[in-house]
C-alpha cells in the first residue's frame, strides 16, 4: 500500500494552493471558446427531436412522409429504420434502457425520444418536427410516487444496512425526534443545453459533444453501436456545466443513428424544455427520520427510510441514506430504501446524489433533535463527531468537521445566538439563523495519463479529464507544474478528447484526484525517462501512467469531504416570502489546488444549495405525467438578487491516499445548504419546513403572521 | 419554428395596413413574449409587422396633470420617467418589479399590454388549452394550477395576465388609444380586457389588426400616494404570485380616496372595486382594510391549490395600505 505519513508529513511547494485565472478565461469571456453546438462542419445537417406526448402507451403511425416532402428535410429516424443498437450499453457497465432510443414502438413514459427530423438548417429540422404527426394507442399509466405505493420494494443495488439494534436503541431513548421530509423533483438546469455533432470520417466515428468524461461516453458508444472502441473518438473541448445531466444524452445517440444512417454530419442541440423533458432529474424523496438522544444530545441511534422513484425501465436508486452512513456516530443505525418504478422519466445523479436531499433529511432532524434536547446546534454535532466510520468501523483518510463548524460558528458569530425562535422582527421581517453539516464521498479513480518532454524545453500533459467549468483544465497544470518543477508557462494540455485514453469522468466529486494522481504519475515516469538521456529526441520523450494498480492496492478507508454551513434568512409571514441574507460555508475538502476557482466552485454549489432550498421544483401534471413548468421561466433557479452576502472558505485537510492530498469539492458544498436554510427558517418563525421548496405558498399555510 | 415575413413599418397607417394583408400576422414589439412563443410554437404568425420604430415613443404630460404613454415606450424608459416616478409611483414601482434590466430594456408598454398568460399548459403545445385551441379543454382546472386564478375565472380557463404594469394602469384608470385601417378608437382598461367566459382565446376587445398607439392616464392627485408590491417565489426576476397596486388619501383620519390593483388573480388586472367601495369613508385603519380585502375576496373562488392567494392578498392589501397611511399621517 501506499506510505500514507510519508505523504501527508510534506506537501510539496510550488504553484499548487496559488490562485490561477482559468486558462480558457479570455476565451470563454470573449466568446471565443466554442461549445458542442458552435463548432462549424462542413456539409452539417440538423437534427430535432420529436417526444412523446402520452404517458404510456404504443406508437401506431408516424406521418413521415408529409414530413419527408417539407423544405430541406433529408429524413426521419424512427423506430421503423433506426439503427439496432446493443441492449448491454450502460455508463455503469450494466445495461441501461433509457439509452435504447427508437428500438421498438413502445413508450414507456411522456417525454421519450420517438423521432429525429434531419434537415439541411435547424430551422427546417424544427419545422419538420413540430410538423411531425405520431399516433399512439394510449395505455393506463402509474404516474404518482407515494412512500405507500403497493409497488413498492427494495432495490439490489441499495439494501438495508446497520449496525446495533436500532429498535431497542430507539425504545430506550429518552428523546426521540422522529419525522418525515420530503424532497421534489429537481432538474441539474446547466446553462449549456446538451448538444451532440457526429460524422464518420476515415473510418472512425467523430464526436463533438457536452458530456462530463468523453473516454466513458466513447467507450458507451462503441458498446451501444457495437463498434470497435477505437473506432470512436469523443471530445467535449468546453462544457457549459453539467451536474450530473451529461452522460450519453439522448441528442447523442439520435446524432450518431443520423449520420450512420444519412451520411452527412449530423449536430442535434436539445431545447431548454427538451432538456428537462429528456436528461433526468433528481428523483423526489420522502424520508422518515428517527433519531433516538440520551438526555446531552448523544446520539444513540440514527434511522433513515427513504422511498423514492425511478421509471419502469432502468432501475435509478437516489440514496440520501448515504448521508447517514458517515455523518455521526451512533450505537445503532439503520439505512433503509424503497424504490417504486412509475411511468415516469429515469431519475439520474444530480449534484450529491443521495447525499442533498438525505443531508435536508438528517440535517433537520438533527436541528429538531437540538432543540429537544436544549443543546447548540453546533454542539450537539461536535458531540456525536465519530472516531471511526460509524457503520463500517474504518478509520478515516482524513476528517476535519470539527474545524469546519468551530471556524464556521466563529465567523458567523454563532456565539451571539439567541437560540429561541420566532422572536426576532425588523419591519415585516423575521429573521433567523441556521446551520447543518455535510459530508460527500471522497476518492480516486483509475486513470491514465501521458507527458511528452519537448526539446524546447515545454511539455504536453494529455489526460481524458473534462471540465464542465470548474477550472479542472487549470488546476491539472498546476499540479503538472509542480510535478515537473516547472514554470506553468511551460506546461499545455490536453484534456477532453477520448484518444487521450482512459481517464475517470468528471463526477463524483473524484475528478480532480483521478486525474492529479495520474499526471503525478506520468510526471515520476517522464523524469526517470529523462534521467536516462542527454538530449530529448525532435518527437520528444513521453512519460506515462495508469494509476489502477496504485489505487487498488490502496487500503479501504472511509474517505469523506466535510462541510458546515451557517445561514440567517428573513421571512415575511405575510407575504410568505423567505430571502437568504448571508450564507458561510466552511470546508475540509482536502488539499486545494486553485483557491480562486475552488472558492467559485463552493459558491455554486451553496447557491445550488440555496435554490434547492426555496425554488426548486419539477412540477408534473398527474394526468399525463409531463412537465408543466419546463423552462427557466418557470422553473426557478437562484439568480443574483437571491444570493446574498455568500462566502465559502476552508480549514486544513489533506487526503494521504492520493498523492495531491486532494478531495473533491463539486458536490459537498450543497449538502446541507437546504437544512442550514431550512433551520434558519424555523429558527426566523419558529415553524418547521419539513418539505421542499420552502415556497411562500408553503410559509403561508403554516405560519403565523 | 415556421417560416414567417417580416416587415418593417415606418408610420402607423403603413403598419396596420401591413398587418391587414396577413391572414395570421402580429405586431413585433420588443419580442419578448411573441418571440419566445413562436419558438415554442404556441404562435406561428406567417408575417411579423415590426412597429418599434414608429414615432410612438415617450411620456407626455397632459394639460390636468395626467400622461400619455407613447406604446412603443420601453419599459425602462417608463419607470425612470421623473413624471410617471412624481404622478404614479406605483407605475414606475410596477414596471421595475417585472422582467429582467434586459427584457425592460426591449420591452415595450403596447406589447406589455398584449402578453400572453404564462399558464404551462398555454405554453405547452402538446396538452389542450382553450386559449390556444379553443375548445380542446382545460386541463389547468384538474391539473397543476398553484399560481392561476382565484377571480373572474371560469370553466373554459384558469390562467392569469403575468402583466405588472397592468395592475397599476388598471388601479388609476388608464385608457388604450388604438388605431386600425378604419381610423382611431379607445378603449378603457376596464373594458380592455373582456371576461373570460367560453372564450379565453379573446383576451382583448380591440379591433381586429388595431395597433396600440397610446396609453392616458387621467389626472389622479391620489395617485401620487400610491405603491405597488409584487410577491414572488424569488428575488430574481420572476412572474408574480400575487401583486397590489394601490393609492391612498386620508383625511383626519378617513378614507377620502382609495385606489386598489390586484395582480396575478385573474385573467385581466383586477381592480378591487369592492375594496375601494368599503373603505371610502372608513377610517384609515388595519380593521378597515382588512374588511375591504374581504369585501372584495369574497367572491374569491380558489382552486385545489391555489387557495393560499386569498391570505396573501388580504395580507397584502393590509400592509401595503398601511404603510401608505403611515406615510401620510407623517
Amino acid at each position: 500500500m501506499t506510505d500514507l505519513t510519508e505523504s501527508i508529513s510534506a506537501p510539496p511547494v510550488g504553484v499548487v494552493g496559488t490562485s490561477h485565472v482559468r486558462l480558457e478565461g479570455r476565451e470563454k469571456v470573449t466568446g471565443a471558446a466554442r461549445y458542442a453546438a458552435d463548432v462549424p462542419f462542413e456539409g452539417l445537417a440538423h437534427g430535432s427531436l420529436v417526444l412523446a406526448t402520452v404517458a404510456r402507451g404504443r406508437i401506431t403511425s408516424i406521418g413521415v412522409d408529409d414530413v419527408l416532402a417539407m423544405p430541406g428535410v433529408l429524413g426521419v429516424i424512427h423506430h421503423g429504420n433506426a439503427p439496432r443498437l446493443n441492449p448491454e450499453a450502460g455508463l455503469l457497465g450494466t445495461g441501461d434502457a433509457t439509452l435504447q432510443l427508437l428500438q421498438d414502438d413502445r413508450v414507456p413514459h411522456v417525454g421519450r425520444p420517438v423521432a429525429l427530423v434531419v434537415a439541411e438548417t435547424a430551422e427546417q429540422a424544427r419545422a419538420g418536427a413540430d410538423a411531425l404527426v405520431v399516433t399512439y394507442e394510449e395505455e393506463e399509466a402509474d404516474l404518482v410516487f407515494s412512500a405507500d405505493h403497493p409497488g413498492s420494494y427494495t432495490p439490489a443495488a441499495a439494501p438495508e444496512k446497520h449496525k446495533g439494534d436500532v429498535d431497542a436503541e430507539l425504545a430506550a431513548a429518552p428523546v426521540v425526534v422522529d419525522q418525515r421530509y420530503t424532497t421534489p423533483q429537481e432538474h441539474h438546469s446547466a446553462m449549456e443545453p446538451h448538444a451532440s455533432m457526429a460524422r464518420w470520417a476515415d473510418g472512425r466515428l467523430e464526436v463533438v459533444d457536452s458530456n462530463q468524461g468523453s473516454f466513458l461516453v466513447s467507450y458507451v458508444l462503441s458498446v451501444l453501436f457495437r463498434l470497435d472502441p477505437g473506432v470512436v473518438r469523443v471530445r467535449a473541448e468546453h462544457v457549459g456545466g453539467g451536474f450530473g445531466s451529461k452522460g450519453i444524452g439522448p441528442q447523442l445517440i439520435l446524432a450518431v443513428m443520423a449520420t450512420t444512417e444519412l451520411k452527412r454530419p449530423v449536430r442535434v442541440a436539445l431545447t431548454r424544455r427538451q432538456v428537462f423533458a429528456t436528461t433526468g432529474m433528481r428523483a423526489a424523496t420522502d424520508q422518515r427520520v428517527r433519531l433516538g438522544a440520551d438526555s446531552t444530545g448523544r446520539l444513540r441511534a440514527i434511522d433513515h427510510d427513504t422511498a423514492t422513484h425511478t421509471s419502469t425501465i432502468h432501475e435509478f436508486v437516489e440514496f440520501p441514506g448515504e448521508v447517514t452512513n458517515a455523518l455521526y456516530a451512533a450505537d445503532a443505525i439503520r439505512i433503509r430504501t424503497s424504490l417504486v418504478k412509475v411511468n415516469l422519466p429515469t431519475p439520474t445523479w444530480m449534484r450529491a446524489p443521495g447525499c442533498a436531499p438525505g443531508s435536508f433529511a438528517l440535517e433537520s432532524a438533527m436541528d429538531e433533535l437540538a432543540e429537544a434536547v436544549g443543546v447548540d446546534p453546533v454542539e450537539l454535532r461536535l458531540r456525536n463527531e465519530p472516531e471511526v466510520g460509524p457503520i463500517s468501523g474504518l478509520p478515516f483518510t482524513s476528517r476535519n468537521l470539527v474545524g469546519c463548524l468551530t471556524e464556521g460558528a466563529r465567523r458567523f458569530g454563532w456565539a451571539d445566538r439567541d437560540p429561541r425562535p420566532g422572536v426576532r422582527r425588523e419591519g415585516r421581517w423575521l429573521l433567523g439563523t441556521g446551520m447543518a453539516a455535510g459530508i460527500y464521498g471522497a476518492g480516486s479513480l483509475p486513470s491514465t495519463a501521458a507527458i511528452t518532454a519537448h526539446p524546447d524545453g515545454t511539455f504536453t500533459v494529455g489526460i481524458g479529464a473534462a471540465d464542465i467549468g470548474t477550472g479542472a483544465r487549470t488546476a491539472l497544470v498546476l499540479v503538472a507544474a509542480d510535478a515537473l518543477e516547472v514554470p506553468t508557462s511551460a506546461i499545455r494540455i490536453d484534456i477532453a478528447d477520448s484518444d487521450l485514453g482512459q481517464a475517470w469522468f468528471a463526477g463524483g466529486s473524484r475528478g480532480t484526484s483521478s486525474w492529479t494522481w495520474a499526471i503525478t504519475a506520468a510526471a515520476t515516469d517522464l523524469r526517470e525517462k529523462l534521467a536516462d538521456i542527454a538530449h530529448i529526441p525532435a518527437d520528444g520523450i513521453t512519460g506515462r501512467a495508469d494509476t489502477a494498480p496504485l489505487i487498488g492496492a490502496l487500503e479501504q478507508r472511509e474517505n469523506h469531504a466535510h462541510g458546515a454551513q451557517f445561514a440567517e434568512v428573513a421571512v415575511d409571514p405575510s407575504s410568505g416570502e423567505v430571502r437568504v441574507r448571508r450564507m458561510l460555508g466552511i470546508f475540509a475538502a482536502g488539499r486545494i489546488i486553485n483557491p480562486l476557482t475552488t472558492r467559485s466552485q463552493l459558491i455554486g454549489g451553496m447557491t445550488m444549495g440555496i435554490s434547492m432550498a426555496l425554488h426548486e421544483e419539477g412540477l408534473r401534471d398527474a394526468q399525463f405525467g409531463g412537465q408543466v413548468n419546463g423552462d427557466l421561466a418557470g422553473y426557478h433557479v437562484s439568480a443574483h438578487a437571491d444570493i446574498p452576502a455568500i462566502e465559502a472558505d476552508w480549514v486544513p485537510d489533506y487526503d494521504p491516499s492520493n498523492p495531491s492530498g486532494v478531495k473533491g469539492v463539486g458536490e459537498v458544498a450543497i449538502v446541507g445548504t437546504a437544512a442550514a436554510v431550512a433551520n434558519a427558517v424555523w429558527h426566523a418563525t419558529g415553524t418547521r419546513q419539513r418539505s421542499l421548496p420552502i415556497s411562500l405558498e408553503r410559509i403561508l399555510t403554516t405560519t403565523n403572521a | 419554428m415556421k417560416e414567417f415575413a417580416y416587415s418593417r413599418a415606418t408610420g402607423v397607417e403603413e403598419a396596420v395596413s401591413l398587418l391587414a394583408g396577413g391572414s395570421e400576422a402580429r405586431f413585433l414589439g420588443g419580442g419578448t413574449n411573441l418571440v419566445d412563443l413562436m419558438k415554442s410554437g404556441v404562435e406561428a404568425p406567417d408575417l411579423l409587422v415590426d412597429v418599434r420604430g414608429l414615432p410612438l415613443g415617450g411620456v407626455e404630460v397632459t394639460a390636468d396633470g395626467g400622461l400619455v404613454i407613447g406604446a412603443t415606450t420601453t419599459n425602462s424608459d417608463l419607470a425612470v420617467h421623473p413624471e410617471v416616478r412624481r404622478r404614479f409611483p406605483a407605475l414606475s414601482q410596477a414596471v421595475l418589479a417585472g422582467a429582467s434590466g434586459q427584457l425592460r430594456n426591449v420591452a415595450t408598454v403596447g406589447g406589455n399590454l398584449l402578453q400572453r398568460t404564462r399558464c404551462g399548459y398555454f405554453a405547452d403545445t402538446s396538452r389542450p388549452c382553450n386559449k390556444r385551441v379553443p375548445g380542446s379543454g382545460c386541463p389547468a382546472i384538474e391539473g397543476e394550477h398553484h399560481n392561476h386564478a382565484i377571480l373572474g375565472w371560469s370553466d373554459h380557463c384558469v390562467a392569469t395576465n403575468p402583466s405588472d404594469m397592468g395592475v397599476a394602469l388598471a388601479a388609476f384608470d388608464a385608457v388604450v388609444s388604438y388605431e386600425t385601417v378604419d381610423g382611431p378608437g379607445e378603449l378603457p382598461l376596464a373594458e380592455f380586457y373582456p371576461a373570460v367566459g367560453d372564450t379565453p382565446h379573446v383576451e382583448t376587445a380591440l379591433p381586429a389588426g388595431a395597433l396600440i398607439t397610446a396609453v392616458t392616464l387621467p389626472a389622479a392627485p391620489v395617485a401620487a400616494r400610491s405603491r405597488y408590491r409584487k410577491v414572488r417565489e424569488r428575488a430574481s426576476y420572476a412572474f408574480a404570485t400575487g401583486s397590489l397596486a394601490a393609492a391612498l388619501d386620508v383625511r383626519d383620519g378617513v378614507v377620502h380616496e382609495v385606489r386598489i390593483a390586484f395582480g396575478a388573480v385573474a385573467s385581466r388586472p383586477w381592480r378591487a372595486r369592492a375594496a375601494e367601495l368599503s373603505l371610502t369613508g372608513a377610517p384609515a385603519t388595519a380593521e378597515s382594510f382588512a374588511a375591504a380585502a374581504d369585501a372584495e375576496l369574497a367572491a374569491a373562488k380558489p382552486l385545489a391549490h391555489n387557495g393560499y392567494k386569498i391570505p396573501l392578498l388580504r395580507n397584502l392589501v393590509v400592509s401595503v395600505l398601511t404603510e401608505l397611511a403611515e406615510e401620510a399621517a407623517r
